[in-house]
């Protein structure tokens, strides 16, 4: 039986599909079988963030409606061999992903692999709340900012009620905080929440978090997950995300500024 | 930052802390709305039929809430008559 973990967030633009690679990309590298799904049907994106988008053929609606099998439109990933990628169709509707579907391809799924990560599309529409319903875990994604945690909160009631597991009265989908665009420098200035103010409001254990960074965009604009960025501060915070997710102790990192002298703020800019 | 921003932007833009008070106020509220039974809205738009038998009132002036206890839950109904 494979651990179900959805990355979710209710607002979009925060992180959840470089969130999704990255994750997926640790997990399987630490030796786990591991498959990351597009859940984002029309609007397909990690198959770019994770340099595979010319490799697709077969999608995920496909394999609901019978017209390839689950190996047809299986991607392996060419830098870790046990890593697997089902992409979204970019062509059909949401609904496509009808509950039966999305429950036989999970169900066959779960007896290959360890761990099957779902990358879920913004809102809270269809396509959100399939990629939520058969979870165990949740990564929600948050930036340290009002409509992101406000977005997130209410993501959490919907895992609290609208789960297969809060349905069928199971325990509670396991919730983890993964705060990304951190910038411990405003943080310092009073000019963004901080990781102990989105802690307290949303009230989940923090599982990471993830500094601003140049390097994001520059490992997107490559088609490569950020955490094989190994000498980067967020490839660093991923994998020590990835570590606690599997259970390790991990110390938080990158959540205080480096202290600028009087003379580097003034002349060299904020 | 220019050598003239040191000195002139410090003071406005302590921001989080009104950030946070805004959030923890909209997120308890919206708690609060959630944990509601679903025949809530229902049951409002019903009792605001009936009263408008006997009363003109507008849809604002008949609150309705559930409040749970450990043994039990209240059902409280707000209803405001207007003046003569």
């Amino acid at each position: 039986m494979a651990r179900i973990i959805v990355v979710t967030s209710g607002k979009g633009g925060v992180g959840k599909t470089t969130t999704s690679a990255s994750i997926s990309t640790g997990l399987a590298r630490r030796g786990h079988k591991t498959v990351v799904i597009d859940f984002d049907v029309g609007l397909r994106n990690l198959d770019l963030i994770m340099n595979c988008e010319r490799r697709v053929v077969y999608d995920f609606v496909n394999v609901i409606q019978g017209e390839a099998t689950l190996n047809q439109a299986l991607i392996r990933d060419k830098r870790v061999d046990t890593l697997y990628i089902l992409p979204a169709s970019q062509t059909r509707e949401k609904e496509a992903l009808t509950r039966e579907g999305v429950e036989k391809v999970i169900n066959d799924l779960s007896e290959r692999f360890d761990y099957i990560v779902c990358d879920s599309p913004a809102g809270i529409e269809h396509g959100a709340l399939m990629a939520l319903y058969y979870a165990d875990e949740a990564i929600v994604v948050t930036n340290p900012e009002v409509s992101s945690v406000r977005d997130s909160d209410r993501i959490l009631g919907i895992l609290q009620s609208k789960s297969r597991r809060a349905e069928m009265g199971q325990d509670p989908v396991k919730e983890h905080l993964l705060l990304t665009r951190y910038n411990p420098d405003r943080v310092s200035r009073g000019e963004m929440l901080s990781v102990a103010d989105v802690e307290e409001i949303l009230a989940i254990p923090l599982l990471g978090v993830i500094p601003e960074s140049q390097i994001v965009l520059n490992a997107s604009n490559q088609g490569l997950p950020v955490i094989l960025e190994e000498d980067s501060d967020a490839g660093q915070a991923y994998d020590d995300a990835v570590a606690r997710l599997l259970g390790e102790e991990r110390e938080h990192r990158f959540m205080s500024s480096q202290k600028k002298g009087f003379f580097s703020r003034m002349f060299k800019g904020g | 930052m220019s050598f003239f921003d040191y000195f002139k932007s410090k003071k406005n833009n302590r921001s989080a802390s009104v950030a946070k008070e805004r959030l923890q106020i909209i997120v308890a509220h919206e708690r609060g709305q959630r944990e509601q039974p679903d025949y809530l809205p229902e049951l409002q738009r019903e009792l605001l039929e009936v009263i408008r038998k006997y009363v003109q009132i507008s849809d604002d002036m008949v609150q309705v809430e559930v409040d749970r206890n450990d043994s039990c839950s209240v059902l409280e109904l707000n209803v405001t008559l207007p003046e003569h």
